[in-house]
């Protein structure tokens, strides 16, 4: 059953997706950045993936372009799972959002925006929601100090 | 029916004591700490656990939580603590009245423990004075009792000024 709906989801995206792999169970679609709400678009309505899980990114310092921005959907009718990864530059990490398809896709980029600094063009809400006002750079990128720190209450002096 | 003559002194019974004001006002205070407990994270329930009936520190007079910093004088900050709540612990710390102590609850509130990140607060020392230190991941509750008995043994052995700047 599940073979048979990822192969709807092959047949459907035959055009758009750039490579399309199985991998642990998850059906996985590389496209490009432009395809992004076309693709989304007729996971949600023709191939019946109604849940948004998650947005996330991976980054790859060495690689350009540099980030991977990985998406998660999973059908509540046949309880299959797909991931879409699409890859965006260091200079301009930027994809269109998912809000106009899935409303909780408005936090879920608040969070991804914080911690990978990838923008999301169409999202008017990206103020931090995991971290704070006036912190600087983006945590879980490579190049962040690890334990590069921003407190927002000035330390006690050690006792002599 | 007989009355009973008016209660007198029997010979040799406990009537006075004396004793030195730090003391007795130590002895008062270590048993009447009222705990507010800032609890964040994981070590809440190694908290419960030693604050209900298999450990109860109600023994310690040390059991009943008031959810308000200005009804307390013992802040137990039970977990870890982000940068992001390092306010929120500044402000809870300074509405409390004097006296007050401060426990650091699990290796978390003592040093940041193994988040040493963008995320999380080396230790809530860097902001606040901490007078007792519970190592471990979470402590056992009987090194709780211990680290609460050993404050308890600190209050009846310090100065207690009834008036001074403060208040």
């Amino acid at each position: 059953m599940i073979d048979a709906a990822f192969e709807r989801v092959r047949e459907r995206l035959a055009g758009v997706a750039g490579g399309t792999d199985v991998s642990h169970g998850v059906l996985v679609l590389l496209i490009e950045p432009a395809q992004l709400l076309a693709t989304v678009r007729a996971l949600r309505d023709d191939c019946g993936f109604d849940l948004f899980l998650d947005v996330t990114a991976v980054d790859w310092p060495e690689r350009e372009p540099r980030f991977d921005v990985v998406y998660h959907f999973y059908s509540t009718r046949e309880f299959v799972r797909v991931r879409v990864k699409t890859r965006v530059p260091a200079a301009d990490p930027t994809v269109d959002t998912l809000v106009p398809l899935y409303g909780s896709a408005r936090y879920m980029e608040r969070e991804c925006h914080d911690m990978y600094g990838i923008a999301f063009r169409g999202n008017d809400d990206l103020r931090p929601i995991l971290l704070y006002e006036g912190f600087e750079g983006h945590p879980l990128r490579k190049d962040y100090p690890k334990q590069k720190e921003q407190p927002l209450v000035p330390y006690r002096e050690p006792k002599p | 029916m007989t009355t009973q003559p008016a209660r007198t002194a029997p010979s040799g019974a406990f009537e006075f004591l004396t004793t030195k004001k730090d003391e007795f006002v130590g002895w008062a205070r270590k048993f009447s700490l009222f705990p507010y407990p800032f609890v964040t994270a994981c070590c809440a329930m190694e908290f419960m656990s030693v604050s209900s009936t298999l450990y109860d520190t109600d023994r310690f007079g040390a059991a009943l939580p008031r959810f308000t910093p200005r009804q307390s004088d013992l802040l137990m900050v039970v977990g870890t603590v982000t940068h992001k709540q390092a306010p929120i612990l500044r402000k809870v710390y300074e509405q409390m009245c004097e006296p007050k102590w401060v426990i650091a609850f699990g290796v978390c509130a003592t040093s940041g423990g193994f988040y040493q990140n963008y995320a999380a607060l080396p230790g809530i020392d860097k902001i606040i004075p901490v007078d007792l230190y519970i190592p471990g991941c979470p402590p056992r509750p009987e090194m709780v009792i211990d680290g609460i008995m050993k404050l308890q043994d600190r209050i009846a052995g310090d100065r207690h000024p009834i008036v001074n700047e403060k208040f």
